[in-house]
């Protein structure tokens, strides 16, 4: 019972993850599309700067919580992923670094450099991302001790990119929502027109990825045995024509609002598909670490359920408060970070 | 070159690069928390204008610390996966812990507190960075709680080809883990007190803005020599609970080879740990380390021979580490005082200033030096006693623990001479009229 309350809990902590750091990856990855002058940069950063830090950390503990609740899932899934990881790794640390010194130095060439490796450092850990979960639903070649039979290319098949692609656009979308929410002026037209252009490809390669999974994952064996779970992939569909909408009616926060409904629906669909796999083996279903295998103890899995529940509500209740602080459109003469 | 040999030179190079900032930012929140508290009740503008500047060096140095945390966090799985499914019930769990309850606050209110100055009140304004210092504060206890369990791991036994929790609470209470605390951060506040000490010394030293840097100065002259004083207090209990519950690791750190009674410190001393024993040997002050150890001139101290060649630690790292902590422990908390003494009017004191300045590294030193004798000294055990560290390591291709060891230090090299220019340019300008 612990360990499926933890499988679910570990979703949810992917899934906002992906749904608050996705609006600043995808924001970031834009900006040499959006931005046409320093200023345009600067109100860009200033959309993201009091908020891409705490994002961040639902990674951090989405990372954590795998650790604690399933050591032996974590143990194989980090080490099998090691060099998209360290990849994830490097493009993070630059990218905190960027956020923190392109302003500390009062020159064109010391900005742009920062700015081109902000870019690359954001567009990386979505394809990175998509890559590794599209790979996970897949399955992984990993033995009966958990360790990897592959190598970099392994991960590189068709349907993991095609995962790639989607994360890509889902949060890049995202990121253009936010971008067009909090922004005014000729920032605010390009970000919203580019919205409205990603859109129709998000939607291509989310059918596209949908229809692919049916034949390169076990993942709708769950719905079929129990078919109320359709809720949520219906959920992300949902987002996906509630963002449409929303946009075409100028509704930006709306818009952004449904497309954050979007990526948790497709977080939860593959997160459901799943169950009780973690980091399922494509080698042998025996070799796959489950929520039920690769568990912590009842003592562990009681008391980090036990911090979870006090600490993630209040953890939702001060991010709230931060982003209603800083809430409101970021003008021109006022971006405030340097 | 093996996996097990790159993966061990990639932690210590990841901890240890982590660890020139970190200290920095577990001292410098408090006090500028204590600047901002200042300035809140006594409106006393120029302590705004201290948390301003020394902020922005705060900030500068804050950012570099957090995302080489993360680094660490993923390494346990990605380097020491064999260690992570071993140990991941108790050492998980409070790697998780620290990030659910910490490593939030943290990250939320660094960012309220930088981008905030207009849009809170001053009171809620210095909430944010006392909440920012009381996150990084017990983000330490949570880490180096998870690090004195596999110094001294208590609370669990060994089921299912696993480590399990049997008492939770012994493992975040436990003797070890609060002395490794209070040793640890006592250090960092002296490494955040000899910043702002170094600084504002050059500052005077040049007549600049002395108003504000004399204030800085008395500030951090109480602050360093409480720590000093408490780090140095404390380092001497660690070394009898290090003689209790590690003897190897005291064995080694002394090059202590023969068990026996009443043991001396050697004042000149070098080890020859091929012949097992030391080249050198003078100086003698007798029983010291039987009484440093045991608080006893007489009691017994195992020696390394005690113990087979394949459960020592590295001696030389051992012992060279740990006088190189203890010298710099000694001398900063000489210079400490002295900064304290002259705190009235600092910049009457000219020579002392000179000195202070090039004072500034001392506590990275000790602090640089102690991290590698408490984890060198722990070997060959990842867990002491429990798990060697050869078999806690991931089993990878060597070329791709080669390659990422590569450009950790390659990207932290020149990431970090960047955010070490930044913090003197900024340092060297002083505070600017807002």
């Amino acid at each position: 019972m612990l360990e499926t309350i933890w499988f679910i809990l570990w979703g949810v902590l992917w899934a906002v993850y992906f749904m608050l750091d996705g609006f600043d990856l995808g924001l970031g990855s834009l900006m040499p599309f959006l931005a046409k002058d320093e200023t345009d940069r600067r109100v860009i950063y200033s959309a993201m700067g009091p908020f891409w830090n705490g994002n961040e950390v639902w990674l951090l503990t989405a990372g954590g919580a795998t650790f604690a609740a399933f050591p032996d899932a974590y143990a194989a899934m980090f080490s099998a992923m090691y060099t998209p990881l360290m990849l994830l790794l490097f493009a993070i640390i630059i990218r905190g670094i960027a956020f923190e010194y392109r302003g500390k130095v009062d020159g064109a060439g010391w900005r742009a450099r920062w700015d081109g490796l902000f870019t690359v450092a954001s567009a990386l850990p979505m394809l990175l991302f998509g890559v590794a979960f599209a790979n996970i639903f897949a399955g992984v070649p990993i033995d009966r001790e958990g360790v990897f039979q592959g190598n970099l290319l392994t991960y590189l098949n068709p349907y993991g990119l095609l995962g790639g692609a989607l994360f890509v656009l889902l949060f890049l979308v995202h990121g253009a929502l936010w971008g067009a929410w909090r922004t005014e002026g000729g920032l605010h037209e390009r970000a919203a027109s580019l919205a409205a252009k990603l859109w129709p490809a998000l939607l291509v390669i989310a059918v596209a990825f949908l229809g692919a999974s049916w034949f390169a994952t076990p993942l709708y064996a769950n719905y079929l045995a129990m078919p109320v779970l359709w809720v949520l992939p219906v959920l992300a569909v949902v987002g996906l024509v509630g963002t449409r909408v929303a946009m075409a009616r100028g509704s930006w926060g709306g818009a952004w609002g449904f497309s954050a409904l979007t990526i948790v629906g497709a977080t939860f669909f593959g997160v459901a598909g799943l169950f009780p796999n973690i980091f399922p083996s494509s080698l042998d279903p025996a070799f796959s670490k489950t929520a039920f295998n690769a568990a912590s103890t009842g003592a562990t899995l009681g008391v980090m359920l036990a911090v979870a529940l006090v600490m993630v509500p209040i953890v939702i209740g001060y991010q709230f408060w931060v982003y209603r602080l800083f809430s409101g459109k970021i003008t021109r003469e006022s971006p405030a970070y340097e | 070159m093996d996996v097990l040999f790159l993966s061990r030179l990639q932690f210590a190079a990841a901890t240890l690069f982590h660890f020139i900032f970190v200290p920095l930012t577990l001292g410098i929140s408090v006090l500028i928390a204590i600047m901002e508290t200042v300035y809140v009740r006594t409106g006393d503008e120029e302590y705004r204008r201290m948390a301003k500047f020394w902020g922005k060096l705060f900030l500068i140095n804050f950012a570099i610390g957090v995302v080489t945390g993360i680094t660490l966090e993923f390494q346990f799985g990605t380097n020491w996966s064999r260690y992570s499914t071993y140990v991941g019930d108790v050492f998980g769990a409070l790697l998780a812990i620290e990030a659910t309850v910490t490593f939030f606050l943290e990250s939320t209110f660094i960012a309220v507190w930088a981008l905030g100055w207009k849009k809170l009140s001053p009171k809620a304004h210095a909430v944010a960075i006392w909440l920012v210092a009381l996150a990084s504060n017990m983000s330490a206890y949570w880490i180096l709680t998870a690090n004195s369990w596999m110094q001294h791991p208590v609370g669990y036994t060994i089921r299912n080809g696993r480590a399990e929790v049997t008492d939770f609470l012994a493992v975040i209470s436990q003797g070890f883990a609060l002395m490794t605390f209070v040793h640890t951060v006592s250090g960092a506040y002296a490494a955040a007190g000899f910043f702002v000490l170094g600084i504002s010394a050059w500052h005077l030293l040049r007549g600049q803005n002395v108003a504000f840097f004399t204030k800085s100065f008395r500030l951090a002259a109480t602050f360093a020599a409480a720590a000093a004083l408490v780090v140095v207090g404390l380092g001497h209990l660690s070394g009898s609970e290090v003689a209790a519950t590690q003897p190897t690791k005291l064995a080694a750190m002394e090059s202590h080879w023969e068990t026996g009674a009443n043991v001396p410190m050697y004042l000149i001393q070098w080890p020859d740990p091929s012949g097992e024993r030391n080249a050198v040997e003078a100086l003698p002050i007798p029983g010291l380390l039987s009484l440093l150890a045991f608080h006893d001139t007489a009691a017994t101290v195992k020696g390394l021979k005690e113990f087979p060649a394949s459960e020592r630690p590295p001696i030389f790292p051992s012992w060279l580490s740990f006088k190189i902590m203890v010298g710099a422990g000694s001398l900063l908390l000489l210079v400490a005082l002295g900064a304290w003494l002259v705190r009235g009017n600092p910049a009457g004191r000219p020579g002392f200033l000179r000195l202070m300045v090039w004072a500034l590294p001392l506590p990275w030193i000790a602090i640089e030096t102690g991290w590698i004798l408490a984890e060198v000294g722990r070997q060959p055990w990842i867990v002491y006693g429990v798990m060697k560290t050869s078999a806690a390591v991931s089993r990878l291709a060597t070329v791709q623990v080669a390659t990422s060891l590569v450009a950790f230090v390659a990207v932290y090299g020149i990431l970090g001479f960047i955010a070490i220019s930044l913090m003197a340019r900024f340092a060297r300008r002083g505070p600017v009229a807002d």
